[in-house]
């Protein structure tokens, strides 16, 4: 890694109780660079997306965005957020929930970032339809529309897949590569091995809130990959 | 995808941009102020049936309505407004968002605000008309009591509203927290308003009036500074 990361965590730990959801993980990614988050329900893979995005506090340790530390306004300012969870406002229209993320995120274009974010995501042709009438997969689509509308530094995507069709899948993943090629630096949680190795540039087994494996992506061979896997998380 | 320009508001421009989104959903599913309004109208109606106008005078009882009628509508209000946020996590998208949580809390403080006066603006004349009260006269005495009030009940809400979004038991531990709260700011109001009605000038108010006013700047400041704690994980 020859610049300085994007995102970086050192030592981060999340205590909830005596539970150590997140225990000591050591995070850097510099743009560019994707790192794909694997492991089983409850490894802690979306306590530390959340403690990436500022969302939770640390029990212990840092973590920074473009070196300021989280959760600065100027450090959020620089992430997008998918989660499993919509985060949308269903008697809003999709357009009007990305634009709401737009005003918050104080672009000058409101109206043009907004109808290219949906436009990338292919559901512009919706964009003026309440986001309860729509069905899981377009909210998803507009979930993400909304993460990327201010084209963040950072994209933290919690199983970013779900409830999308085949024609959403390809467009969030054209989208991912693009924004890793525009320098951002990524981090995605899936449970499907093949479509985040074929993202990513690193690559990450949670359990326990402890990283048991790290590799880098690329040459990783995926089908021994997938085994090691299941050895690992069974 | 290129980066955009892009100026981050400032804590009130962020705040207008929260309160013109929760206002919009308001305008759209009306579901808090239908329920606040109805809640207000069986009130009023119910106080009506059970008061006996030859025992107790109309000027008398209103006060007492009016308030009674406000604080509990409006809370219906205050509760809704993060009950928005709750629903699909909307809140993480908004914590994550580039703007101080100070704005969060007046963009949300303002959209209730609107909130209580648009049920007073309704309640107000249905107490005047069950209870044949003189309002004409003290009209706008009563009109900025009344806003001064739902300044100080707004904060006041809003902050507890926000402390209890996440927990199980919102409904009941929001009124149980504000309701105390709420005496320093309805006592003053009550007290004003009675007199109001009942024909004296506001200048012999001016006491309470003070009070109330003072009540508001602390719970304005006081709520605003002690909002973002109440997003700590």
């Amino acid at each position: 890694m020859d610049q300085p990361p994007l995102v970086e965590a050192k030592a981060l730990a999340r205590s909830f109780g005596a539970r150590r959801a997140v225990d000591g993980v050591d995070v850097a990614l510099a743009p560019g660079e994707c790192l794909a988050l694997f492991g089983p329900n409850g490894a802690g893979k979306t306590t530390l997306l959340r403690l990436l995005a500022g969302l939770l506090s640390p029990t212990a340790g840092t973590a920074a965005i473009g070196s300021v530390p989280l959760p600065g306004p100027s450090a959020r300012g620089r992430i997008g957020l998918v989660s499993h969870r919509s985060m949308l406002y269903d008697a809003l229209t999709a357009r009007e929930n990305v634009t709401f993320a737009a005003r918050l995120h104080g672009l000058t274009d409101v109206d043009g970032a907004v109808q290219r974010a949906l436009e990338a995501l292919r559901v512009a042709d919706r964009a003026d339809v309440a986001v309860r009438a729509l069905s899981r997969g377009l909210q998803q689509r507009v979930a993400i529309a909304r993460a990327i509308v201010h084209a963040p530094d950072v994209l933290l995507a919690d199983e970013p897949y779900t409830g999308l069709d085949e024609q959403g899948g390809a467009a969030l993943t054209s989208l991912l590569l693009e924004r890793r090629a525009a320098g951002a630096a990524l981090v995605v949680v899936t449970h499907h091995l093949q479509e985040g190795l074929a993202l990513a540039s690193h690559a990450a087994v949670m359990r326990a809130g402890r990283f048991v494996r790290f590799d880098r992506a690329d040459g990783l061979d995926a089908v021994r990959y997938a085994a090691d896997y299941r050895e690992m998380v069974a | 995808m290129s980066a955009p320009a892009a100026s981050v508001p400032g804590i009130f421009g962020a705040a207008w941009v929260i309160a013109r989104k929760d206002l919009a959903i308001e305008f759209r599913t009306r579901s808090a102020f239908l329920s606040a309004l109805v809640l207000s109208l069986i009130s009023i109606v119910i106080f009506f049936f059970a008061w006996d106008p030859t025992a107790v005078g109309a000027v008398d009882l209103a006060p007492g309505v009016l308030w009674v009628t406000f604080t509990f509508s409006g809370l219906l209000g205050m509760h809704r407004s993060f009950g928005v946020e709750s629903h699909d996590r909307a809140m993480d998208a908004l914590l994550v968002a580039p703007v101080a949580r100070e704005a969060i809390f007046l963009g949300k403080g303002f959209a209730n605000l609107v909130f209580v006066v648009g049920v007073q603006a309704i309640a107000l004349p249905a107490v005047a008309l069950f209870y044949n009260l003189p309002v004409g006269g003290a009209f706008l005495g009563l009109a900025g009591v009344m806003l001064l009030a739902a300044i100080g009940l707004t904060c006041v809400g809003t902050l507890f509203a926000g402390m209890t979004a996440n927990t199980r038991m919102a409904e009941l531990l929001l009124p149980v927290l504000a309701l105390p709260f709420f005496v320093p700011v309805v006592m003053p109001a009550a007290t004003i308003t009675a007199r109001l009605l009942a024909g004296r000038p506001l200048e012999e108010s001016m006491a309470w009036l003070r009070l109330l006013l003072a009540f508001d700047l602390v719970f304005v400041w006081a709520c605003t500074l002690a909002f973002p704690f109440t997003l700590e994980d």
